[in-house]
């Protein structure tokens, strides 16, 4: 459950969120808008990797302002570029920094970082170097490297937009199966087709929120 | 373990065997002793002694040519120089103990594993922590520099080829600017990925 | 959780993290074979010392100096990450060894320089900090120790390093002009400007 108040978010000289009020319950929900609208500005205060010059962003009841720390553990975070996401060297140790601090022993991260990466179609690549991979399977790895610490919430920047058409259809069928809560930012609209709830941003605004093909054909007028 | 290899050359030898931090101190230790001998005598003992250090650690004359090789010129420039200026005894042991230095060195690294050097490397900078860099920060700094090197060196490439498409190949800053704002750009992506990924909790 | 209310104001966020690392690498990738041919592919000129001054104009004192500390680390134990694939122990005992290590306090040094020139640091600022510390002490620093190794006098080391001091000039001009562009193509490049960014907790 993520809610917004009358969020305001000032970066540099530039109003980029002016009032955003919103409370998002629904498990798939998408965000679209024009480049430079404030949707990455928005996903990104969903774990406090911004926070509100006013207004207030909660989860789960906790205000991003004071608990960051504890929110940023149950919400995932899933960036557009892969490459700048993906922080060790081999497939498998990206996704046992995750776990670094779960106080696990040695056998049982090899076992769950074994579990998620074949479960991802990445175990034969566990110990390859990561710049190995294509870019549809570092997107996975970092799916992967998320997933594995099965956050309550999936947020995701664009996750589509360096994939080729068969890897953007494997990531949308993903989504389908996950149980989390997901926010999915995107400018791929068929990727939201069977989305719950679909918000329209505009110059910092909300400026549409309804189920998709209503919010989507909005969108498409706002931009014709 | 990413794909960048070290010089390493696996096996058993009494070399291999030893912990890597007594190789460093010996290191060290062999290195200050070859500037402290004079005589040429001294330094033929110690050469003597390189050679049959090898010859024990079984790792073969191609990868010890491999670590000698990058001084090769400049021991020739070294040994006409001081030939030139002084005599052949001091042009030949000042020659000797250049390459010994080199070759000593290089054998720690062809008989120890590039992981265990860098675990003994750590351990040295562990007094960084006291400036607020503790020993887990540290070697993420470490792993997060090799995953590093291929995206800066994929990045290389991309900016290359967009220069030769706008035709500006020839300008050194027409090329250096934008890998540097690109490399920029990629690290404080990556900053923010390793918030998200709780490292700043 | 009164931990979480005020969290604590890290000395080395992960931003600082991630630039330090990206800048050894680029360092690193500098050093390989037509990552820049300046003078055409006739002159084999390692750029790693324009990554170094790079990296002080634009990290600042400490965190250059990190950078190459990191670099150096990785170089140490067998990572072919210099010029020509060299790496190793054998480039510390080695004659150019004072070179390499002049790297650290030469970083730190420009670093420095640059920071004294607050937000916006001219270019003839960044021309002395590259000149001081890219050229000046990696010299200082490398001159003498190649004169312990080789037994040649400080003046005959000297005179034989002067053959790279044109190519070290035109690197630190190069350095200022490409740090100089990058600055104003993005402001945080500029260490002051970074530091007051973090301050501020704005991501
Ligand atoms: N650090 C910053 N300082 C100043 N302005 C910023 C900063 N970050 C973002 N902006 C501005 O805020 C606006 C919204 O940015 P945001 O990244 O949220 O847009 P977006 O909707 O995700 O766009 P896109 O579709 O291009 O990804 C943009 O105009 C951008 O230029
Ligand atoms: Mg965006």
């Amino acid at each position: 459950m993520i809610r917004l108040e009358d969020v305001h978010v000032r970066l540099g000289q530039r109003e980029v969120l002016r009032g955003v009020t919103a409370s998002l319950t629904e498990r798939r929900v998408g965000v679209v808008g024009a480049n430079g609208s404030g949707k990455s500005t928005l996903a990104r205060l969903v774990n406090g990797l911004v926070l509100p010059c006013s207004g207030t962003v909660t989860v789960s009841g906790l205000d991003t302002r004071r608990h960051a720390a504890r929110i940023r553990r149950g919400v995932g975070f899933l960036f557009t570029d892969p490459d700048a996401q993906i922080v060790m060297p081999t497939v498998a140790e990206d996704v046992a920094f995750s776990l670094r601090r779960k106080g696990l022993t040695r056998e049982e991260v090899e076992r769950r970082v074994r579990e998620i990466l074949e479960r991802y179609g990445l175990g034969e690549h566990a110990d390859h170097p990561a710049h190995h991979l294509s870019g549809g399977q570092k997107q996975l790895l970092a799916l992967c490297s998320v997933l594995v610490l099965e956050p309550e919430i999936l947020v995701m920047d664009e996750p589509t937009t360096l994939l080729d058409l068969r890897h953007s259809r494997q990531v949308a069928a993903l989504l389908r199966t996950l149980p989390q809560q997901v926010v999915v930012v995107t400018h791929d609209l068929p990727l939201l087709e069977d989305f719950d709830r679909v918000l329209v941003i505009d110059e910092g605004r909300i400026v549409a929120d309804a189920e998709p093909a209503a919010a989507i054909g909005h969108y498409r007028k706002m931009m014709a | 373990m990413s794909g960048l290899t070290g010089a390493y050359v696996p096996g058993d030898s009494l070399l291999h065997r030893l912990p890597a931090g007594a190789k460093l101190a010996g290191l060290a230790a062999s290195c200050t002793a070859f500037l402290l001998l004079r005589s040429p005598a001294a330094l033929a003992g110690a050469a003597a002694a390189v050679v049959l250090l090898y010859v024990v650690s079984g790792v073969g004359v191609a990868a010890a040519w491999a670590q000698v090789r990058p001084v090769r010129w400049f021991a020739v420039a070294l040994f006409g120089v001081q030939l030139v200026f002084a005599d052949l005894p001091t042009a030949a042991s000042s020659t000797l103990r250049v390459v010994l230095a080199v070759a000593l060195a290089g054998l720690v690294t062809l008989t120890t594993r590039t992981s265990a050097l860098m675990v003994c490397l750590e351990r040295c900078l562990a007094p960084a922590r006291f400036a607020g860099l503790d020993p887990f920060r540290l070697s993420l700094l470490l792993s997060l520099t090799l995953r590093s090197v291929p995206v800066i060196a994929d990045l290389v490439s991309r900016v290359r080829e967009a220069q030769r498409a706008r035709g500006v190949e020839r300008s050194p800053r027409a090329f250096a600017v934008p890998l540097v704002v690109g490399a920029l750009r990629h690290a404080d992506a990556l900053g923010e990925a390793l918030a998200a990924r709780g490292l700043d909790d | 959780m009164t931990d979480e209310q005020s969290p604590p104001r890290r000395r080395f966020p992960a931003a600082d993290v991630a630039r330090v690392s990206v800048f050894a690498a680029l360092i690193a990738v500098l050093g390989m074979p037509g990552a820049l041919n300046i003078f055409g592919d006739a002159v084999p000129i390692t750029l790693q010392t324009l990554g170094v001054m790079l990296a002080g104009a634009i990290l600042g004192t400490w965190r250059s100096a990190l950078a190459v500390v990191v670099l150096l680390v990785l170089v140490a134990a067998g990572l072919p990450l210099l010029a020509g694939g060299r790496g190793g122990l054998g480039v510390f005992t080695g004659p150019s060894a004072g070179f390499l290590l002049g790297w650290l306090p030469g970083a730190a040094l420009t670093g420095w320089i640059v920071e004294r020139g607050g937000r916006t640091p001219s270019t003839v600022r960044l021309v002395t900090a590259c000149l001081a510390g890219g050229v000046g002490v990696v010299y200082l620093c490398g001159i003498p120790v190649q004169a312990l190794v080789t037994g040649l006098s400080l003046g005959k080391t000297a005179l034989l390093s002067a053959a790279f001091l044109p190519g070290d000039l035109a690197k630190a001009v190069l350095a200022s002009i490409v740090a100089r562009g990058t600055q104003r193509a993005y402001p945080d490049a500029v260490p002051a400007v970074h530091r007051e960014r973090l301050r501020a907790g704005g991501r």
